[in-house]
């Protein structure tokens, strides 16, 4: 496939990951924000080759893990109502509530759609004028464009039975939130790839500049990472805070004029509440004023349930680096894919679910 | 949920396009990215294409690529 292959040359790879921090004697900590970038690391290996004085963590760059409890716990509430369409990404179906999955209910026969996309779910209230559709809305910068052109559509086109149960996220400040805590302690970066399609490679700056961390934008093929790693690793060596861009196929330093006014013509900045991380403020989308009739929580007269976190699971702390999955004790034998008790084991890009399939452990 | 593969347009009729994605065809959303022509490469994300690839900055990585992996 066309920039794709080329991106993945062995040969050079193998010989870019022998110089990764081949010339660095002290510990350095650097933080893969994105679950993608996660899966990629793992399965190029490139975690095993580097010096092992080169930690790399994962970080809360996985949707569907740092959805909070008290949201997948209303969205199976809401499946139990009649008149109401559960639409939804696949990988949310999965994700443990405190007493069921969605999975579970619509096993059970309740009407929990999956699609590919906020558009589809649009179709289908289009298709059920007499149901309420309600889109389960997460995601990051990167999804929130195409959740804000399915409300435009649906303003547009005056559907009135379609909303969003809404818990999009955005990302620069809730990394801010990860260099603040002492307990990480991150010496760069490797930013959010999709993430920054839209957002570009401004809005990381502050991080450099303000906090001395460096950063790199860096894409999603093993040669990518390992330009990217390369990359960050020489900036942390001679003390240079910037922010990188290797992605500059698909990243433009303003990101996409177009999916960023898409997303503020719809949205307005608010709170956000992480699993794990908690409440951080700047750090989530709602809908403004002028488009609440398609907010399910108000629509319905609802407000979210309680946060009630799973016991023994520790997602928490692995969402901020601060541990990871190995360290948790339901690892693999009570949790894993096929019997989650976390969301980090859940989706594909879950820490817990990517050292599961690539530690061989189970 | 998120994919990183480009796909290559095959079709443009309004706001949407079909798109090739490793041999599987799907119809995608481009009200997001200016000048799309059929041959470019978009980088898809819910139903939506997000961005186009530039193909001068994917040689320009590339040529990075191979200098940082030469044996020195
Ligand atoms: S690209 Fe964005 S949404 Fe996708 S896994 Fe990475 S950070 Fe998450
Ligand atoms: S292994 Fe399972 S229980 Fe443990 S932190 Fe990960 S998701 Fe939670």
């Amino acid at each position: 496939m066309k920039y794709v292959k080329e991106f993945r040359n062995p040969s050079l790879v193998k010989n870019m990951i022998k110089k990764i921090g081949s010339d660095v004697e002290r510990e350095i900590t650097i933080m893969e924000v994105c679950g993608t970038h996660t899966m990629s690391i793992f399965k190029s290996g490139i975690r095993d080759l580097i010096p092992s004085n080169i930690k790399l963590i994962s970080g809360p760059g996985c949707p569907v893990c740092v959805t909070s409890q008290a949201y997948i716990d209303t969205a199976i509430e809401l499946t139990k109502r009649d008149d109401v369409i559960i639409t939804t990404f696949g990988d949310m179906l999965k994700v443990p509530g405190n007493n069921s999955s969605l999975q579970n209910e619509k096993a059970l026969g309740r009407d929990i759609r999956m699609v590919y996309s906020p558009l589809d779910s649009l179709k289908i209230a289009k298709e059920n004028p007499d149901r309420e559709v309600i889109f389960l809305a997460v995601g990051f910068e990167t999804t929130a464009p195409a959740i804000a052109l399915s409300i435009k559509i649906a303003s547009e086109e005056n559907i009135k039975n379609y909303s969003i149960l809404q818990s999009i996220k955005t990302m620069p400040e809730t990394m801010k939130q990860l260099v603040l805590d002492e307990d990480i302690k991150i010496d760069g970066f490797l930013c959010p790839g999709h993430v920054s399609t839209v957002i570009g490679a401004k809005p990381y700056e502050f991080l450099a500049n303000e906090f001395e961390v460096p950063a790199v934008i860096a894409g999603f093929e093993s040669g990518d990472i390992a330009i990217g790693l390369y990359t960050l690793i020489e900036m942390i060596k001679n003390n240079t805070n910037e922010v990188k861009n290797v992605y500059s196929r698909f990243v433009k330093y303003e990101g996409s004029e177009k999916a960023i006014s898409s997303i503020y013509e719809i949205f307005e900045e608010s709170d956000a509440v992480w699993r794990g991380l908690g409440n951080i403020s700047g750090t989530g989308l709602k809908l403004k004023q002028k488009y609440d009739s398609f907010n399910a929580e108000t629509k319905l007269g609802i407000n979210l349930l309680n946060d009630k976190p799973i016991k023994g699971c520790i997602c928490g702390d692995i969402l901020k680096g601060k541990k990871n999955p190995l360290q948790c004790k339901l690892f693999s034998k009570v949790c894993n894919p096929l019997n989650p008790i976390g969301a980090c084991m859940v989706s594909e890009e879950g820490t817990c679910a990517a050292y599961y399939k690539y530690k061989n452990i189970g | 949920m998120c994919v990183a593969v480009p796909a290559e347009v095959i079709e443009i009729k309004e706001n949407e396009a079909l798109v090739n994605f490793g041999g599987v065809k799907k119809t995608v959303n481009i009200n997001l990215v200016d000048d799309l022509k059929i041959g470019d490469y978009v980088l898809l994300h819910a139903g939506c294409a997000m961005q186009k690839v530039d193909k001068e900055e994917a040689e320009k990585t590339l040529e990075i690529f191979r200098l940082l992996s030469e044996n020195d």
